[in-house]
C-alpha cells in the first residue's frame, strides 16, 4: 500500500520576541523535525502529554498552521503551506474532528446548515466514500439530499436537520462533527482527542462509528490522544511524542509489547489497569520506571536550552524505531 | 463494630426546577470506614457529585431538599445551618476538585491559600508558615519555599492539583472527598497524583470518597465500589469482587464499553441512549433497563424494591433483572442514538 500522506522533517517554531527592537531572540520548538507517513485506510496514533506538540502537527496537517520548514506530501503532491493546500483544494481531502463538540459547532446554525457548509465550499461529490469520483455538484437540491444521507450515516433521524447543537447530547454532537468532516469525501480525517470529553458508553459509540466509516469508506485517521487504552484499540501505528520530538515510532504491537524508549515505558506504566489483583505489582513497577526515568533521563536526551531534546530516531526493526541513548544500537 | 466515619442512610435530594421539586438522588445508602477508599462510579448525570455536595452541605437550601441522614463520626449533617457546616467543611472533610485552576484564587500566593485553609486565628506566625511548607513537602513539591511564594498561574496542572491536595489536607481531615481528581491531568501525572492520594490516605488513615467515571482509576484506588445510575446505587461490592463478578447489567455494560481490554478487531459495547432527564426518572423501576433494547417490556417496567439484595460477601445488587441478563449480539449497540 502506498502512503496517502507523507510528512518529512516537519518543524513548527514559534518565535519569541524581546528587547528594544522586538527582535526574534529565541524560538519555541513546538514541533522539531518529525517525519512519518499514513497509509490509505489506516489509523495513525499520535500520543503525548499536553504541550508535546501533537495538536500542532494536526493543525499543520489540516492547514490551520504553516510549518516553519519541512514538507507535507499528499498523494505525492506537495501540500506544505496553506497556499499550496488551497491550490490543491486539499481540504476536500483532509478534514478535522475536534475534541470539544460544543465549541466547534456554531450554536446559531442548525445541524443542516452546519453539515452543508463544507458542501457549499467544495461541492457535493457524486457518492459518499473515499473512492468516489471527483465530479462535484453545487446544486442546492444535491446539497440537501447529501445532508440527509450524512445524517443517516451517523445515525441521526432526518428531523434533526432543523435542530440546533444545544439540543443534542455530547455523543450526538461529536457524531455531527464527524458528519461534517465526512461531507466532502475526505481521504484523511485528523481527529484531535475526539472522545476525551465523553462518557465511557458514549465514547464506545463514537469509536465504533469511526471504525465503521473507516471500513465502509476506506478513510485514514490521524488519531491524536493521550489515552493509551483508546489508542491501543484504534490505531495501526503509533508515534510517541515528547517535547516536540518523536521518541518512538512503530506498529501498535511494537509500542505496547516492546517499548524501547524510557519515556514510552513511563507512559505505558502509568496506564491504570483494570486487573485489580495486579495493582500492587503495577504500582511497584511504575515506581521503578519512574525512578529509572529520573536517573537515566539525561542519557536519553540532549540539553537544548531549557528543554530536553530527544536524539534522532534509530531503526530497530523495519517498522519500529526509537530515540535510543547515545551509543545504544 | 467501630463507629463508621461516614454513614449515609436513605439520602434523597430534590432540586426545584421551574417551581417543582424533582428527584436527583433516591434513597442512597453508603458508608465509609476510617482508612477505606470508596469509589462512586457512573456516567455524567448519574448523581455522583450531587451526593458529594450533600455531604459537604453545598446545596442551595432554597432550591434543594435533602432528606435522610448523613452522619460523620456519629454527628448528623443534614439540617445543619451554613454556620454549623463550617465546623466540618475543610476541617474534618477535605475536598479535591477536578479543576484546580478554577478552585484556586488566582490573586493569592500559594502559601497564603494553604494558610487560609487552616483553622488558626493568627495566620502570620512562624508556626503556620512552617506547617505550610510541611504540607507542600507532603504532597511532593520539591521546592516548597519558592512555590509558596508563587501564584497559581505559574504552576503546571499537576502542581496545582498537588496544591489543592495540600489545602484539603491542611486540617488533617478524617474524610477526603475527591471529585474526579485526575480527569484533567495527563496519564503520568495522574499516576503520580493517585499514588500520592493513596500514600497520604494510608499514612493518615483517612477515608476517601472517590468520585470518578474512569474504571482504571477505580481498579487502582478503591477498596469498595458503588455503581450509581440515575440517582440510585445499583451495585455495591469490594473492588475485586466487582471487577471479577459484576452482576448488575449497568456495571457489566460499563466494563464492556471500556476499550483497554478489547482487541482492535472487536466492536466495543456502546450503551444505547442516555441517562433519563430528572423529570422522567421513576425510581420504583430499574431505570437502566430502559437502555437494554432486547429486554422484554415486562422486565423493563417491573417494579423494583429500593433495598439492594445481598448476593455475596459484601456484594449487593438492585433488582432481580441481573439474574437472567445476557448480552445480545454486541453489534446491536452500534450506531444507536
Amino acid at each position: 500500500m502506498s502512503d496517502l500522506i507523507r510528512i518529512e522533517n516537519l518543524k513548527v517554531y514559534y518565535p519569541v520576541r524581546s528587547g528594544f527592537f522586538n527582535r526574534v531572540t529565541d524560538n519555541i520548538k513546538a514541533v522539531d523535525d518529525v517525519s512519518f507517513s499514513i497509509k490509505a485506510g489506516q489509523t495513525y496514533g499520535l500520543v503525548g502529554e499536553s504541550g508535546s506538540g501533537k495538536t500542532t502537527i494536526g493543525k499543520s496537517l489540516v492547514g490551520l498552521e504553516d510549518p516553519t520548514s519541512g514538507t507535507i506530501l499528499f498523494d505525492g503532491e506537495e501540500a506544505t503551506t496553506i497556499k499550496q493546500k488551497k491550490k490543491l483544494n486539499y481540504n476536500k481531502d483532509v478534514q478535522m474532528v475536534f475534541q470539544d463538540s460544543q465549541s466547534s459547532l456554531n450554536p446559531r446554525r442548525s445541524i443542516g446548515e452546519i453539515i452543508a457548509e463544507p458542501l457549499k465550499s467544495f461541492g457535493v461529490p457524486n457518492a459518499i466514500g473515499a473512492g468516489a469520483g471527483d465530479k462535484r455538484s453545487f446544486d442546492q437540491d444535491d446539497i440537501d439530499k447529501r445532508v440527509l444521507e450524512l445524517l443517516e450515516i451517523v445515525g441521526l433521524p432526518a428531523r434533526t436537520v432543523t435542530q440546533y447543537p444545544f439540543q443534542f447530547s455530547g455523543g450526538q454532537r461529536q457524531r455531527i462533527g464527524v458528519a461534517r468532516a465526512l461531507a466532502t469525501n475526505p481521504r484523511l480525517i485528523v481527529a484531535d482527542e475526539p472522545v476525551s470529553a465523553l462518557d465511557l458508553s458514549v465514547q464506545a459509540q463514537v469509536l465504533n462509528f469511526m471504525k465503521k466509516i473507516q471500513r465502509d469508506f476506506g478513510i485514514s485517521f490521524l488519531f491524536i490522544s493521550h489515552d493509551l487504552g483508546v489508542v491501543k484499540y484504534m490505531t495501526d501505528n503509533i508515534a510517541i511524542m515528547h517535547n516536540g520530538r518523536f521518541v518512538e515510532l512503530g506498529t501498535t504491537a511494537d509500542i505496547f509489547d516492546d517499548p524501547r524508549h524510557i519515556y514510552t515505558k513511563r507512559l505505558l506504566s502509568a496506564i491504570p489497569s483494570l486487573d485489580v489483583s495486579k495493582r500492587d505489582a503495577n504500582r511497584a513497577y511504575r515506581k521503578r520506571v519512574e525512578a529509572e526515568f529520573a536517573e537515566n533521563q539525561a542519557a536519553y536526551y540532549e540539553q537544548d536550552g531549557l528543554r530536553a531534546r530527544a536524539y534522532d530516531l534509530k531503526q530497530i526493526t523495519p517498522t519500529h524505531s526509537a530515540a535510543l541513548k547515545k551509543g545504544e544500537a | 463494630m467501630a463507629e463508621k466515619l461516614l454513614d449515609a442512610q436513605d439520602v434523597s435530594v430534590e432540586f426545584k426546577i421551574a417551581g417543582e421539586y424533582q428527584k436527583a438522588l433516591h434513597k442512597v445508602n453508603l458508608s465509609i470506614n476510617h482508612g477505606e477508599v470508596l469509589a462512586l462510579v457512573g456516567e455524567s448525570g448519574s448523581g455522583k457529585s450531587t451526593f458529594a455536595m450533600s455531604v459537604m452541605g453545598l446545596h442551595n437550601p432554597d432550591q434543594t431538599k435533602v432528606t435522610g441522614s448523613i452522619k460523620l463520626n456519629g454527628n448528623e449533617l443534614i439540617g445543619l445551618t451554613e454556620r454549623q457546616f463550617d465546623q466540618y467543611r475543610g476541617v474534618s472533610v477535605g475536598m479535591i476538585f477536578q479543576d484546580p485552576l478554577s478552585s484556586l484564587n488566582p490573586l493569592m500566593k500559594i502559601g497564603d491559600q494553604i494558610a487560609e485553609a487552616m483553622t488558626v486565628h493568627d495566620k502570620h506566625t512562624q508556626q503556620v508558615s512552617n506547617r505550610v511548607l510541611g504540607l507542600l513537602d507532603d504532597v511532593g513539591i520539591v521546592d516548597a519555599k519558592r512555590v509558596a511564594q508563587q501564584y497559581p498561574h505559574a504552576l503546571s496542572g499537576g502542581m496545582r492539583q498537588r496544591v489543592m491536595i495540600a489545602i484539603a489536607l491542611a486540617n488533617e481531615p478524617d474524610l477526603i472527598i475527591a471529585d474526579e481528581p485526575t480527569t484533567a491531568l495527563d496519564v503520568t501525572i495522574q499516576a503520580q497524583i493517585l499514588d500520592l492520594i493513596k500514600e497520604i490516605q494510608q499514612k493518615k488513615n483517612a477515608g476517601i470518597l472517590l468520585i470518578t467515571h474512569d474504571l482504571g482509576v477505580v481498579a487502582e484506588m478503591a477498596d469498595t465500589v458503588a455503581v450509581m445510575y440515575a440517582g440510585q446505587i445499583v451495585e455495591k461490592a469490594g473492588v475485586e469482587e466487582l471487577f471479577n463478578h459484576p452482576k448488575h447489567p449497568y456495571t457489566r455494560s460499563l466494563l464492556r464499553a471500556d476499550p483497554s481490554d478489547v482487541k482492535p478487531g472487536e466492536t466495543l459495547y456502546a450503551i444505547p441512549g442516555t441517562v433519563p432527564a430528572l423529570k422522567d426518572m421513576d425510581h420504583n423501576k430499574d431505570l437502566f433497563l430502559q437502555r437494554v433494547p432486547w429486554l422484554d417490556e415486562s422486565v423493563v417496567n417491573a417494579n423494583v424494591k429500593d433495598e439492594l439484595q445481598q448476593v455475596g460477601d459484601h456484594h449487593y445488587v438492585r433488582g432481580t433483572a441481573w439474574q437472567n441478563f445476557e448480552f445480545n449480539d454486541v453489534t446491536e449497540g452500534e450506531n444507536q442514538v
